[in-house]
């Protein structure tokens, strides 16, 4: 199984030279410490900020200086500050490319749910739908089942949509998966976890070959 | 032509109940605190309140809401206050909640005389009920529609006794569209200075959107999440 940090490492290693990357709140900031040596990336945070720093140093804090989960952040040399039409239009254009967020639930056609539980829980979608309707790769980061211990990766989400068809991959503590036409494909195995624990924790469609080869995250 | 007014309570004197604003702001950064002072001063209700977020329970919007003179708020997340979430699952409020692109656009449309796009942004979820959709080039986009207030009330790090302004940080992020959509657009800035000191190059907000400017006081500027790294 991998924790917190280790799915952030795994997802880390699909991000590529020259990438422009969003990352979402929780897990998805993570990857953020995991940048593969050699490679260079610039995190966009939609609040209006391209190149963001890592925090600052006690003392050095402004309040006028935050990413988009409100936390207090750096300028990196090269760093630009904009609107927040402007940054969505980075987005909506199709100029950043990954997005990575968290989910409730996913479905095995690519539809996600991360806002909403009717009559229990609004937060908002602030940024998110956005990113999921314009985003030309999207992965996802989730825990593969609830504190009940159901599964979050369904055949059709229960929950109000973010947005349809548009995940491209999930990272979870039992596994990757991408989306094919037959639903979840299963591409790594988490360490120590075995097909038929990832069987009976995916409620959707799934495709798991035997040979799916095991994570390497370091 | 004079747009500086003394303070926050001048600024505001003839907003009254029931009317539209709009307030600059993400979280708790680049919003106008002297005029929500102000409007919880005055006392006035039914407001209907366009912002990225609606403050936290203590502070921002949240001062606002706890004196129940918010009739209905049009925000994208409100996910850092409890006593919204609340009155929201009630039902002792109104909430319309819309996707932060989308909501900035829209503002941005309310400024510039557009009185609608297609977005992507929503498609296929309960954002896109009752709203046209269409087809360009094989995607498939919704319309949303341009929005406008009575008053727009922004935050700004300098401005000029002509009300250009300029914005500190990402404390800048929805106050140059909502400066653009107010039929009244009021600017609270750190530093006021006379027309002429602040570098034409580097005007964010021309003075064109702006019908009254003051000086601010006393910003707390409060950090809603304060992360640091050691020094090693």
């Amino acid at each position: 199984m991998l924790d917190k940090n280790g799915i952030a490492k795994r997802i880390a290693k699909e991000l590529q030279d020259g990438y422009y990357v969003n990352l979402g709140i929780g897990i998805p900031t993570l990857v953020a410490n995991y940048v593969p040596k050699g490679i260079n990336v610039i995190f966009q945070s939609e609040n209006g900020l391209l190149g963001m720093g890592p925090f600052p140093y006690e003392g050095e804090e402004d309040a006028d200086m935050i990413n988009a989960g409100k936390q207090t952040v750096t300028t990196l040399p090269g760093s630009s500050i904009f609107d927040s039409a402007l940054s969505f239009a980075m987005i909506r254009g199709g100029h950043v490319q990954l997005t990575v967020l968290g989910a409730m639930e996913v479905s095995d056609t690519g539809d996600i749910a991360s806002w909403k539980i009717p009559g229990k829980m609004v937060k908002g979608m602030g940024g998110a739908m956005d990113l999921v309707a314009s985003a030309k790769n999207i992965i996802v980061a989730m825990q593969h089942v609830n504190k009940h211990g159901e599964s979050k990766l369904l055949s059709e989400c229960t929950l109000p949509l973010t947005g349809v068809k548009c995940i491209k991959k999930i990272i979870t503590e039992m596994g990757m998966f991408d989306i094919t036409p037959q639903g979840f494909r299963l591409l790594e195995r988490a360490p120590g976890v075995s097909i038929e624990q990832i069987k009976n924790a995916t409620k959707g469609r799934l495709v798991a070959d035997a040979s799916a080869p095991e994570m390497i995250i370091d | 032509m004079n747009k500086v007014v003394a303070n926050a309570d001048e600024a505001v004197k003839d907003i009254k109940s029931n009317v539209t604003l709009m307030l600059g702001g993400f979280g708790l950064c680049g919003i106008p605190e002297n005029c929500i002072a102000a409007l919880q001063r005055k006392g006035i209700s039914g407001l209907t309140c366009i912002s990225n977020n609606a403050g936290v329970d203590d502070f921002g919007l949240g001062l606002l809401l706890k004196k129940h003179q918010i009739k209905k708020m049009i925000a994208s997340y409100v996910g850092e206050n409890a006593e919204f979430e609340r009155q929201m699952l009630t039902k002792e409020m109104e909430v319309e909640l819309i996707p932060q692109g989308t909501l900035a656009t829209r503002c941005w449309m309310g400024g510039a005389g557009i009185p609608a796009f297609f977005t992507p942004a929503g498609y296929g979820t309960e954002v896109a009920e009752g709203k046209e959709t269409r087809e360009f080039d094989g995607e498939k986009y919704l319309m949303e529609r341009w929005l406008k207030a009575d008053f727009a009330i922004v935050k700004a790090w300098k401005g000029d006794t002509l009300g250009n302004l300029i914005y500190k940080g990402t404390a800048r992020n929805f106050n140059p569209m909502m400066a653009m959509a107010g039929k009244i657009t009021i600017a609270e800035v750190e530093e006021l200075v006379p027309a002429g000191e602040l570098d034409p190059n580097q005007i964010h907000t021309p003075g064109i959107f702006v019908q009254r400017i003051f000086k601010g006081v006393n910003y707390e500027k409060r950090i809603e999440q304060r992360t640091v790294r050691p020094r090693s």
